[in-house]
């Protein structure tokens, strides 16, 4: 019999659990089953904090504020996910927001409704707390001083059921760059941990040269994932470029979630970047989020289920006419 | 276009230089003591929001080159990856990129420097021929 303990099983458990799949929400199993029991206390002899299950959803890209073309409905889909968040069975924990929580505006005024806007609707995912950093529509503009003033720090730390969380900020310098002051702060703030610590950074714009010409890439992007290659337990979530897209660098994975307005295509197949045309048949079109599960017993494999936005109210040909017709996706102050 | 195998081939003189050098005064540089056949062309590139004017040159392999870039609204970027130019471009000063391409190709320049609701069109192209 193999001993569940050995370094292979470790890692990969750990890495299943707490550094999975498009995590979009993440049920860690680690506490369930003997060999999970036994895993659990490992880690927390190791990390000081056993990871407990949990579950966190992450979202991307809400866009507050922008209304078309290509997407005519606004905030709909964001309005749509947070109904699907509330209806889970088994609730989050956590809502990760990758930026761009809101778009651009031409008036400070105008801006600071937008976030008045996503407040109140982030606002209705009941039990959970809402943990962001800022896109470049957030606060490329004016340093990060607005998305301070509505949603706190563009960057920090927390600990969470014996993960730790790391949020960077690559958006708030007008560049896509992280800089040293806040490199150097995340380096001591890791320095604390052993190397198994499981660790999930988030940030908006990708930490490598996905796309460097449709500006997908950061620009010190290689000191970051340089100094979190020490960890074996690291998993990036990220968004801007409104699509799912795996990467991975040793052993740090890497995740784009798709947004939550329009989605851009495939740079690979594509030489443009255009985001796809709004189809009022299928509205909500590669837009939304994902939900991976783990299986009960700690080893368990990934399954991982797209979660459909519906909207029954206004499905179909008929009730996206009817929203069109009345002027405005939405309801947002423009 | 592979960015790897660019940055392998293409080997590129690049340097900063200040807007000294570009008015030929104030830093020892003298455009009369430099013979003609090593001068660079200087091409006069402005940004705005959000656009880049002219948005296309043709570079001549081998041949060098200062891209003297400037704006009048606000800060812009000046970004080409598989030539390692990355480039600041502030009002009331010039901004002189020297470049010597040794490898043809079209190029991606965009603006890295978020500067409003139409940035993510803000970008030229850059030829280099033969």
């Amino acid at each position: 019999m193999r001993n569940p303990l050995d370094r292979r099983s470790f890692l990969r458990i750990a890495g299943t659990s707490l550094s999975i799949g498009a995590l979009y929400s993440v049920f860690a199993p680690l506490a369930q089953g003997a060999r999970g029991a036994i895993l659990t206390r490992t880690l927390d002899e190791l990390n000081g904090e056993a990871p407990g299950a949990f579950s966190f959803i992450q979202l991307s890209d809400t866009h507050v504020g922008f209304n078309g073309p290509p997407d005519p409905l606004g905030t709909r889909a964001f309005e749509n996910a947070v109904a699907t968040i509330n209806r889970l069975k088994r609730r989050p924990e956590l809502v990760i927001v990758t930026g761009d929580l809101t778009h651009d505006a031409d008036s400070p005024d105008e801006h600071a409704k937008r976030y008045q806007r996503f407040k109140e609707i982030a606002g209705r995912i009941g039990g959970a707390q809402i943990k962001v950093v800022p896109g470049e529509n957030d606060a490329a503009l004016d340093g990060g001083a607005m998305f301070r003033e509505f949603m706190g720090p563009t960057y920090y730390s927390f600990d969470h059921r014996g993960v730790h969380f790391v949020a960077l900020d690559n958006v708030s310098s007008g560049k896509p760059a992280v800089g040293p002051a806040q490199l150097a702060w995340m380096k001591a703030d890791l320095a604390r941990f052993p190397t198994s610590a499981p660790i999930i950074v988030y940030t908006h714009r990708p930490l490598f040269d996905l796309k460097p010409e449709w500006e997908w890439f950061t620009s010190d992007g290689d000191q970051v994932l340089n100094a979190l290659a020490a960890y074996e337990n690291v998993t990036i979530l990220y968004g801007h470029i409104h699509r799912e897209n795996f990467h991975q660098r040793g052993t740090t994975n890497m995740y784009a979630a798709r947004s939550l307005i329009f989605a851009f295509p495939d740079p690979e197949t594509t030489a443009a970047k255009r985001p796809a045309p709004f189809d009022k048949d299928h509205p909500f079109q590669n837009l939304g989020l994902r939900r991976v599960t783990g299986e009960a017993g700690g080893g368990g494999e990934l399954r991982i289920e797209d979660v459909e936005l519906s909207m029954n109210e206004y499905s179909g040909t008929v009730g996206v006419d009817q929203i069109l017709k009345h002027g405005k996706g939405d309801s947002v102050d423009e | 276009m592979n960015s790897h195998n660019q940055c392998r081939t293409i080997a590129l003189a690049l340097t900063l230089v200040g807007a000294a050098m570009s008015t030929g005064s104030g830093s020892g540089w003298s455009p009369q003591r430099v013979a003609a056949a090593e001068q660079p062309q200087v091409i006069e590139i402005k940004a705005k929001k959000y656009e880049f004017s002219p948005s296309h040159i043709t570079l001549k392999e081998g041949a060098p080159v200062v891209l003297r870039l400037s704006t009048e609204d606000r800060s812009h970027g000046f970004f080409v990856k598989p030539l390692g130019v990355d480039a600041d471009i502030k009002p009331g000063q010039a901004t002189n990129v020297a470049i010597t391409p040794d490898a043809t190709g079209e190029y991606a320049v965009i603006c890295d420097h978020y500067c409003g609701l139409g940035h993510g069109n803000m970008k030229m192209t850059l030829t280099v021929v033969q």
